[in-house]
C-alpha cells in the first residue's frame, strides 16, 4: 500500500471511529435513564474523541516514518556495500547512493555501475517495501487500537467535551509556536554567524568605523584591500534615504487620509481608498527598475539642465539617494495613508460634533481636535512605514548604487544596509570569510533596528486605542 | 416628581381613554390630523420655528413642528424614544449639516434671521446656538485648553490675561473651578463623567452663547451628578436660552418653564411644565407622563 492510499484509508479509519464512538454514546445514553442528560458532553463529543485517538497517533507514526526512513535506509546500503566503498569521503559516498536509488528507480544510470551497485539496489527495493509494509501495518493497527481503547473507555460521565477542548486548544497552541520557533531559529541563526564574524573584526571597528570596504585578501601573497567592516556609512546611507522616502510620503500619506475620511464623498472614498492601497501591491522591483530606468535618469538630466541654468558646479549623480528616497517614498504612501485613516475615522463622532458645536469650522475641528486625537496611531502608523523603509531592499539595489559613500548629500550615490547584504551573499563566495559572515553582522543590526522600532510602534498604537475603548 | 404622584389620584375621568391605550400600541392611533395642543408660541420669541420638517433620506422624522422658544426660557422637550426630539433640537444649530441624508424644511428664525438661509454662515450661528451633548465630549487637552478652544478660534481674546479670565470665570459657572483650579493643565479626560459633562458646558458658555442647546446631558450621570447640572440649568437660564432634551421626566419638571412633548415626530403638546405634569391637555401627553408607554 502506498502513502496516499495509507492517508486515505487513515481518514476512513478517523470517520468510522467517530460514527462508532458516536454511536456508543448515543447507547449509553439510555432513554430509561434520562437520554442526552445523562451524558456529560454531547454525542458529538464523545464520536470526535475517539476519531482524535484513531488518527492522531497513528498520522504522527506516518510523519516520522517518512522522515526518518531516509536515512535509515541509507545506513543499512552503506553498511551492505564493501569496505573500500564504505570508507569514502562523505561526497563519493553521496554520489554512488545516487546512483544506487536511480538504479532502484529504473532511470537511466552512467555505464561504470559495479555489480555491488545493482545487487545494492536490488536490496533497497527490498527494503523499501518492507518500510512501506512495516509503515501500513503499524499504522492501521495503532490507529484501530487506539480507536477501539477509546470506544471502550467511553462512559457516560467522562468529560469528553473537555478532552476534545484541551486537544484543539493544544493543536492551537502548536499553531502559534510554530511561527514564534522559525523567528527564534532564524535570530539563532543569524547571531551565531555574526559571533564568528566579530571573531575576526572587533565589534566596535564594526559599529563605529567609517569605512565601509569588505574586499579582504583571499590568499597571504594577494595584493589588496585588507577589508574595512564599518558600518556608519550604511546606516548613514539607509537613513538619509528612509528620511527622504519619509518626508515624501508622510505629508502625502497624511494628507491623503485626511481628504478620505473628512471631505471625500462615500462615492469617492469607495474608488480612491483601493486605488491608493494598490500602490502597496505593486511588487518591489517594479518600483526598483521604475527608479532606476525613470526617476534616476529624470532626475540626472533635469538636474544637469538646472545646475547649468543656474551656474553651478553640481551633478546628479545617476544612481542617487534622492531617486531612490522619492521611490521608495510613493511605494510607502499606502501605509502612511491608510493607517492614517484607519485612526482618524476611529476618533469619534462626538468629538467632532462638540467641536463644530462650539462654531468651529470644519478645518479649525480636523487641525486643532482631530489630528490631536488621532496622533498617536499616526505616528504608529509612520514608524511603521519607517521600518518598512529601511528594510526596503530592491528598489536601493537597482537605484541607489554600491559605493559606501559616508554622506548626507542625496544627490550623490550612497548604499544601504540591505544593498551590501545582498551584494555580499550573492555570487559564488565562501562561507568562512569575514566578508560574507558581515552579511550576518549587518543582518542583525537590522533586525534589532526594524525590531526596535516595530515594537515601539505597535505600543503607540495599543496605547491610542485603549484610549477610545 | 410630586405632581406626577398627585397625578394618579386625578386621572378618573380619563381613565377610558388610558385603558384603550394601554390595551393596543399608541403608535397604531391615527395622528395624521393631530394639531398642536397648547401654548407653543410666546411673545418673547428668542427662536421661532414654523412647519419645520425633517427627512432622512425618504423617511420623514419630524413633522409640520412650530414652536417658539422664548427669551431666558428653559424648555424641555420629553417624548417616547426616536420621537424625533433630539432631531429637532440638532435642526436649531444646524448639527444636522453633519448627516448627508438629512435635509430640514421650514422656517427656523433666531432673532428674526433665518438660520437655514444658504447665505447664512453655519460657523456664528454655531458661536450663538450652543449644544451640550449626551455623552461628555471633551477634547484630548488639558482643562484649560478644553475651554479656551472656543474663545481663540472665534479670536475673541487678544491677551493671555482674557483668556485666563474667561476660562476662569466660564468654569465658575459651570460650578466646576473650585474642583479644578488647581490641575487646569490636567487633561479634560482625567475628570470624572459629571464633572466632563460640566467642562462641556464650561467650554459652551466660554464662546458666550445666546442659546444653549442640551441632548439628554445627564443620561451618563449619576445622580449627584446629574443634580448638579440640574442647578446649574436654573442658573444659566438668568443669562441665557436653554433648550433641553430629556428622557426624565422629573428632570424636565425640575428645571423647565415650558415643556413640549413630541410624539412620533409631531409636536402633540406645549404647555407650562407645571400644566404638563399636572393637568395635560392631550390624551397623548397624559398616557405618555402617566408611564402607559414610551
Amino acid at each position: 500500500m502506498n502513502t496516499s492510499t495509507l492517508l486515505v484509508t487513515i481518514i476512513i479509519l478517523i470517520a468510522v471511529a467517530y460514527i462508532l464512538g458516536r454511536g456508543r454514546s448515543l447507547v449509553l445514553a439510555d432513554a430509561s435513564k434520562g437520554g442526552f442528560r445523562n451524558l456529560n458532553s454531547l454525542p458529538f463529543y464523545y464520536g470526535t474523541l475517539t476519531a482524535l485517538w484513531c488518527g492522531i497517533p497513528s498520522l504522527i507514526l506516518v510523519g516520522v516514518w517518512l522522515i526518518m526512513d531516509g536515512s535509515i535506509i541509507d545506513q543499512l546500503l552503506i553498511k551492505s556495500f564493501p569496505a573500500e566503498v564504505t570508507t569514502l569521503p562523505p561526497s563519493e559516498l553521496g554520489l554512488i547512493l545516487n546512483t544506487v536509488k536511480n538504479i532502484a528507480a529504473g532511470n537511466m544510470v552512467g555505464s561504470d555501475t559495479q555489480p555491488y551497485m545493482t545487487q545494492a539496489a536490488q536490496s533497497l527495493k527490498n527494503i523499501n517495501q518492507t518500510s512501506q509494509m512495516a509503515m501500513t501495518v503499524l499504522a492501521i493497527s495503532v490507529g484501530i487500537l487506539l480507536a477501539a481503547f477509546s470506544w471502550w473507555r467511553i462512559r457516560p460521565e467522562q468529560k469528553a467535551r473537555l478532552q476534545v477542548e484541551g486537544a484543539f486548544k493544544f493543536f492551537l497552541l502548536a499553531c502559534s509556536c510554530l511561527a514564534i520557533l522559525t523567528t527564534i531559529g532564524i535570530v539563532f541563526s543569524v547571531i551565531f554567524e555574526s559571533i564568528k564574524f566579530f571573531k575576526t573584526v572587533p565589534i566596535t571597528d564594526f559599529l563605529f568605523g567609517l569605512q565601509w570596504s569588505p574586499q579582504m585578501a583571499i590568499r597571504a601573497d594577494q595584493v589588496g584591500s585588507s577589508g574595512a567592516f564599518g558600518a556608519i556609512p550604511l546606516f548613514v546611507g539607509t537613513l538619509l534615504i528612509s528620511f527622504i522616502a519619509l518626508v515624501l510620503a508622510v505629508p502625502v500619506g497624511l494628507m491623503s487620509a485626511i481628504y478620505l475620511s473628512e471631505y471625500a464623498s462615500p462615492r469617492v472614498r469607495t474608488y480612491v481608498k483601493p486605488l491608493i492601497e494598490m500602490l502597496a501591491g505593486i511588487p518591489t522591483v517594479v518600483y526598483g527598475f521604475f527608479a532606476a530606468l525613470t526617476i534616476a535618469p529624470l532626475l540626472r538630466d533635469g538636474g544637469a539642465w538646472t545646475f547649468e541654468f543656474l551656474g553651478l558646479q553640481m551633478s546628479i549623480s545617476s544612481e542617487s539617494a534622492l531617486a531612490a528616497g522619492l521611490v521608495m517614498g510613493v511605494m510607502i504612501i499606502p501605509f502612511v495613508s491608510s493607517l492614517s485613516d484607519d485612526v482618524i475615522s476611529a476618533v469619534p463622532q462626538s468629538l467632532r460634533d462638540g467641536s463644530l458645536g462650539l462654531g468651529a469650522t470644519k478645518s479649525e475641528t480636523i487641525k486643532q481636535v482631530v489630528i490631536p486625537a488621532a496622533l498617536p496611531g499616526i505616528v504608529g502608523g509612520v514608524l511603521l512605514a519607517a521600518s518598512r523603509a529601511i528594510g526596503e531592499t530592491m528598489i536601493v539595489v537597482m537605484a541607489a548604487g554600491l559605493a559606501a559613500n559616508l554622506t548626507a548629500n542625496p544627490l550623490e550615490s550612497v548604499t544601504t544596509v540591505t544593498v551590501q547584504i545582498v551584494t555580499l551573499l550573492v555570487g559564488d563566495q565562501e562561507f568562512d570569510s569575514p566578508k560574507t559572515l558581515s552579511a550576518f553582522a549587518l543582518g542583525l543590526m537590522l533586525f534589532t533596528v526594524t525590531l526596535a522600532l516595530n515594537y515601539f510602534a505597535l505600543h503607540v498604537v495599543r496605547k491610542y486605542r485603549e484610549q477610545y475603548e | 416628581m410630586e405632581a406626577i404622584v398627585d397625578q394618579t389620584a386625578k386621572v378618573d375621568p380619563m381613565n377610558k381613554v388610558n385603558t384603550e391605550l394601554s390595551k393596543e400600541n399608541p403608535e397604531a392611533h391615527d395622528l395624521s390630523g393631530l394639531e398642536t395642543v397648547g401654548i407653543p408660541f410666546t411673545d418673547t420669541a428668542k427662536m421661532s420655528m414654523r412647519d419645520v420638517n425633517v427627512f432622512y433620506a425618504d423617511k420623514q422624522a419630524i413633522f409640520d413642528v412650530s414652536l417658539d422658544i422664548g427669551q431666558n426660557e428653559v424648555l424641555a422637550m420629553i417624548g417616547p424614544s426616536g420621537c424625533g426630539k433630539s432631531t429637532f433640537l440638532r435642526c436649531l444649530n444646524r448639527m444636522n449639516d453633519t448627516i448627508d441624508i438629512c435635509s430640514v424644511q421650514g422656517s427656523l428664525k433666531l432673532e428674526g434671521q433665518d438660520i437655514y438661509d444658504p447665505k447664512l454662515d453655519v460657523v456664528p450661528l454655531r458661536a450663538r446656538v450652543g449644544m451640550v451633548f449626551q455623552k461628555p465630549n471633551p477634547f484630548p487637552k488639558s482643562i484649560y485648553d478644553n475651554v479656551a478652544y472656543g474663545p481663540r478660534i472665534h479670536g475673541l481674546v487678544n491677551r493671555r490675561t482674557d483668556l485666563d479670565e474667561i476660562v476662569e470665570t466660564s468654569l465658575q459657572k459651570a460650578g466646576l473651578w473650585k474642583e479644578v483650579r488647581d490641575r487646569l493643565h490636567s487633561p479634560g479626560t482625567g475628570l470624572s463623567g459629571g464633572q466632563q459633562q460640566r467642562l462641556c458646558i464650561a467650554r459652551t458658555i466660554a464662546v458666550s452663547p445666546e442659546v444653549i442647546l442640551m441632548d439628554e446631558p445627564c443620561s451618563a450621570l449619576d445622580p449627584i451628578a446629574t443634580a448638579k447640572i440640574e442647578e446649574l440649568i436654573a442658573e444659566l437660564s438668568e443669562n441665557f436660552t436653554i433648550a433641553i432634551v430629556t428622557h426624565s421626566m422629573q428632570q424636565a419638571a425640575r428645571v423647565s418653564h415650558r415643556t413640549a412633548y413630541f410624539h412620533l415626530g409631531k409636536l402633540v403638546e406645549v404647555n407650562e411644565t407645571e400644566k404638563v405634569f399636572t393637568n395635560p391637555d392631550h390624551k397623548l401627553t397624559e398616557a405618555y407622563i402617566t408611564g402607559r408607554f414610551g
